[in-house]
């Protein structure tokens, strides 16, 4: 086994603080001694399996990412309601289409960041990932106009992704 | 447990389970394979969503303390989700299934010929 010194005793802090809430959570408690274990545990994971992730991620807009989070909450509601109009209304009139987006994205955990959004709200669904051309194939229920629909997901989810994650090392 | 709360954690969940049935329907009614795809990616967002707030409500508001841990099945849902359509979708572009004739963009070029899915 390789010697430990020269890593760093906690190389991914997002990961970890991730991993305490998850433990917390599991749990259902906030017991002081399931924080002890819980710290002990979301410090001791990340520093033994550290040479298994390749990059760490830094939140560089905490509140940014919080009102991230809100907004694709909420478009997934407000989609919701959409999409369940579109399937149960008349189906001769969806017009489907596959689109192109390019990605501005350079880190692949922000990529799949984006990828899993799209996913998520409803009417499109990520298809497929072309990293040497740089894009992902989308495909959409309804779409009237693909450039404004494509504008629309860069500007809505793309560029405040970027500016969490990534604008520390453009 | 008083029966207005009953009354809310009962709309959490019909709610829900709207959400799941029309993603059900979308399977069942939509014309080709990408469009369906849509149908079980809405059910686990707010179908899933409905029925975990309801449960959070029906436990915290029964044992009178906070029950947070349902919100771990919808984040592992958020995970996962995703990523099984798109490795779904993945398989059904590399085989280039037939898509409907209407759909713009085809990446193999959708011709309107004997591999597309007629509507009527």
């Amino acid at each position: 086994m390789s010697s430990l010194a020269g890593k760093k005793l906690f190389p991914h802090k997002l990961l970890s603080a991730f991993m305490l809430g998850l433990w917390l959570l599991m749990n259902n408690t906030i017991a002081p001694g399931h924080w002890v274990l819980g710290f002990l545990l979301a410090w001791a994971i990340p520093f033994f399996t550290q040479s298994f992730w390749p990059q760490s991620m830094v939140l560089n807009r905490p509140l940014l990412a919080l009102r991230f989070l809100l907004l694709v909450l909420w478009d997934i509601l407000i989609a919701n309601v959409q999409v369940a109009i579109l399937i149960i209304g008349p189906r001769q009139k969806l017009s489907p289409a596959f689109m192109r987006i390019p990605l501005d994205l350079k880190q692949d955990f922000t990529i799949t960041l984006l990828a899993n959004t799209i996913s998520l709200t409803p009417g499109t669904v990520t298809v497929d990932l072309q990293m040497e051309e740089g894009y992902l194939l989308v495909h959409g229920l309804n779409v009237d106009d693909i450039d404004q629909a494509i504008a629309g997901i860069k500007q809505r989810y793309e560029q405040p992704l970027k500016e969490i994650f990534e604008c520390s090392n453009p | 447990m008083s029966f207005a709360t009953e009354v809310v954690i009962s709309l959490f969940l019909l709610l829900g389970a709207c959400f799941a049935l029309v993603g059900s329907l979308g399977l069942a009614r939509l014309q080709d394979f990408f469009m369906r795809l849509h149908g079980p990616t809405k059910a686990t967002t707010l179908g899933v969503g409905g029925m975990v707030i309801g449960s959070i409500i029906f436990f915290t508001a029964g044992e009178h303390e906070l029950s947070l841990h349902e919100l771990l099945i919808a984040l592992f849902l958020f995970i996962t989700a995703p990523v099984s359509a798109h490795i779904v979708g993945k398989a059904a572009l590399h085989r280039q299934l037939p898509c409907e004739v209407r759909t713009k963009n085809v990446p193999w070029g959708n011709d309107g010929g004997k591999d597309s899915v007629d509507t009527n």
